[in-house]
């Protein structure tokens, strides 16, 4: 009440006409939204508590409920938004820094938007991918910069060690703890399935998930949580976080609350603890103390597994990926400010680090320029929502992409927002049980698999627009790109011409 | 026994030869050669010379004795095993440690501990016999950090800022609480003489190893820390 008082963000309506008090929503409902009222033998409900993930919506069986956005707001202008007033009585009455889930939601430019894609017109036929061989495969690791012969003039392999994905698209990392174990589940069922990665995040492999192996990257993060020598063997591919592009310079911290039971086992971590992944590894001060990690991760493989070194997009990031691919890493993943997370300080989230489109374009060219692009391969993410954004990413110079947030809604989610509560009605962003159990792992993988064999089909058409039959081809060809709406530096940046050019 | 002569070796080639050898076997002539032992499980090495930095990372289940100093990244993200370090070692000694212990008889350098935590029913434990470093148990989740200061004179027994970060755990060290300045989300205290058993207990097997009388080394003032709260470093966070 008082000064303290925001009115509820949304209203449930609920048509009396449909409802049928069968009480589903209520059972679904685990932010206790709606109620029942034994005397009246009515529904009630409570607006307040309602986080618009549309739970109820879609179990209703007559239709009856709708979540709309509450039109009670404050007098809104151009520079105070009812958000940034919103924002200002939350601190004002708690004192609390504020909190936050799911990437940066602000207007600032989204470059994917403005980039086009080229197609070919009379002097270079488009390829019909439906009746010509698409290769949409690639491989991630070091190249070697020239081809070694024999006494006998044949090739001589000296391969380092190389990922393959049927197609440019991994599961970016999210954390068994950030997400469900049924979350993960289908995951790594899908990833195996369509021959592409997923990742562990930093909090650690159950046993019973090493089958996926061949499909799985682990993670390796300051607190090193459940990093030993079977779980570094358990994948294809280490990759050491530094960063991550929703909260760049700040680490994780799950509290003492969630690492309970099967979380705490698999972090190898007492129960209870807090589990504290700082920003900073506090062994590493420079690009030679990055090395020693990356080449201890390569020891304790006996080589055999390529390393990814993870990296929020920050103002330097050319010069930060130039060190990076010296550091003797193979693959260099680049997380873009609008990148997911399951919670982060809003602040951070909304101000730092820098769009992935501009940091990609950036390095790339840095590594072409430096004669090092061959040395490391490029994965971006943070956001890559369709496959339209893919092809702009891969035609910037990206080898493959993470895509997170894109998966989260293939499972479920409604983008609600709010996966630190640890309440998710769709049983991704949470470890209660019955929570988890409404997440069936197997239809989860069937609309992973539908997600990204659609992205695939799409994937295809678009080169075969230009021309182009092998994503190898499509490769930092920037030459497809042009610009809209752009300033000429970020047209230099991005290093594609203006739309007409 | 196998003899590995390290003096024209990489850090790969002494690896493999590791492998290789039987369960014990003697490293001579090492010269700074990183990562030894990486993941090492069922052998015992002893070294004769200074290994380089990463000495026993991940290691998993060996016992490595250096019979003189080691440099930084001793033992980090060690799962189990026991490091023996006759001389001194650097900095980012036992990070991450779950489980195992490293004994060092002389000085250890910064960060010594840092994000040490414990697993199950194992605990894992770091003793050095002389002073410490800045940061020693910066973020200690779990595990037990002795420093007994042997032979240091008037010199301080731990550098800056012991236990920054710390929220599990407990350290002990020969000196008394208003000889260091700690954190305030960490509780220390005069050691109880209830406690000398389970001090004793704790490092009998460090003075076994280093032939030192461990009557006189747990006489004396010790300060004892934990954290003092389990969850000290939450912050005041409100839903956006």
């Amino acid at each position: 009440m008082g000064a303290d008082f925001l009115y509820p963000e949304f209203e449930v309506v609920r048509n009396p006409n449909r409802c049928v008090n069968c009480r589903i929503c209520e059972r679904q409902c685990s932010n206790g939204v709606h109620g029942w009222d034994a005397k009246t033998k009515t529904m009630t409900q409570d607006d307040a508590k309602c986080v618009d993930c549309q739970r109820c919506v879609a179990m209703c069986p007559t239709r009856a409920l709708k979540i709309v956005k509450s039109d009670c707001v404050f007098r809104e202008n151009a520079n105070w938004s009812n958000d940034a007033i919103r924002e200002i009585h939350k601190q004002a009455s708690t004192g609390g820094a504020l909190l936050s889930s799911m990437g940066n939601p602000t207007t600032a430019p989204i470059y994917w938007d403005r980039l086009l894609i080229n197609a070919s017109q009379v002097t270079n036929p488009p390829v019909d991918p439906l009746r010509e061989p698409m290769e949409t495969r690639v491989f991630l690791g070091k190249k070697p910069n020239r081809i070694e012969r024999g006494p006998d003039g044949k090739i001589v392999p000296k391969l380092e060690p190389q990922l393959e994905l049927s197609v440019p698209i991994m599961f970016a990392a999210m954390s068994y703890g950030s997400i469900s174990l049924n979350a993960h589940a289908a995951l790594a069922r899908a990833a195996t399935e369509l021959g592409i990665l997923y990742n562990t995040g930093e909090g650690g492999l159950r046993e019973d998930f090493y089958q996926y192996g061949p499909n799985t990257v682990v993670q390796v993060a300051s607190g090193r949580f459940g990093v030993h020598e079977d779980y570094l063997r358990a994948g294809v591919a280490i990759e050491i976080k530094m960063g991550q592009g929703a909260k760049p310079g700040i680490g994780g911290h799950l509290p003492g609350e969630k690492i309970v039971g099967d979380v705490a086992k698999t972090r190898m971590i007492p129960e209870g603890a807090d589990a504290v992944s700082p920003a900073p590894h506090h062994d590493i001060y420079s690009i030679e103390d990055l090395r020693q990690l990356v080449l201890s991760l390569k020891e304790a493989t006996e080589y055999r597994k390529p390393i990814i070194v993870k990296v929020a997009a920050v103002h330097n990031i050319a010069a930060i990926a130039s060190g990076i691919a010296r550091s003797g890493a193979d693959v260099i993943a680049i997380d873009g400010w609008r990148g997911g997370t399951g919670a982060a300080p809003t602040r951070i989230r909304d101000n730092v680090g820098i769009p992935v489109e501009l940091a990609l374009a950036a390095v790339d060219q840095r590594l072409r320029d430096e004669g090092i692009r061959n040395d490391v391969s490029l994965i971006v993410g943070g956001s890559v929502r369709s496959a339209s954004d893919l092809v702009k990413a891969i035609a910037l110079g990206a080898d493959a992409c993470y895509i997170g947030t894109a998966t989260l809604i293939a499972l479920g989610c409604r983008m609600c927002r709010t996966c630190r509560s640890g309440k998710c009605n769709w049983g991704i962003a949470t470890q209660r049980p019955e929570l988890v159990e409404r997440l069936d792992p197997e239809i989860g993988r069937k609309r992973l698999v539908n997600l990204v064999s659609a992205w695939k089909l799409e994937l295809a058409e678009m080169m075969g627009g230009m021309g182009i039959n092998s994503v190898e081809a499509l490769r930092g060809n920037r030459l497809m790109l042009r610009g809209v709406g752009l300033t000429e530096k970020e047209l230099e940046v991005l290093g594609v011409s203006c739309a007409g050019e | 026994m196998t003899i590995i002569d390290a003096s024209n070796l990489d850090h790969r080639e002494i690896n493999d030869k590791i492998r290789e050898a039987g369960e014990e076997m003697t490293i001579r002539g090492c010269l700074g050669q990183r990562f030894i032992a990486t993941g090492a499980s069922d052998k015992k090495i002893a070294i004769e010379g200074v290994p380089g930095n990463a000495l026993g990372s991940y290691l998993n289940g060996a016992t490595i004795d250096v019979r003189g100093n080691a440099q930084d990244a001793v033992g980090d993200t060690m799962n189990d095993g026991t490091i023996i370090v006759r001389g001194d070692v650097r900095d980012v000694a036992g990070y991450a440690a779950r489980r195992g212990r490293i004994y060092v008889r002389g000085n250890a350098g910064y960060r010594v501990g840092v994000h040490m935590k414990a697993y199950e029913d194992k605990s894992p434990l770091i003793v050095v016999g002389g002073r410490a470093g800045s940061f020693l148990g910066e973020y200690q989740a779990g595990g037990s950090i002795v420093v007994l200061g042997l032979g240091i004179g008037d010199k301080p027994l731990v550098g800056d800022f012991p236990c920054a970060g710390m929220h599990g755990g407990k350290m002990w060290l020969r000196c008394a609480p208003d000889r260091v300045r700690f954190p305030n989300q960490v509780l220390a205290r005069r050691i109880e003489e209830s406690e000398r058993a389970e001090l004793r207990a704790l490092i009998a097997d460090y003075c076994r190893v280093f032939d030192l009388d461990l009557d006189e080394t747990t006489s004396g003032a010790f300060t004892v820390v934990v954290p003092n709260a389990s969850n000290p470093y939450r912050q005041l966070r409100v839903d956006n």
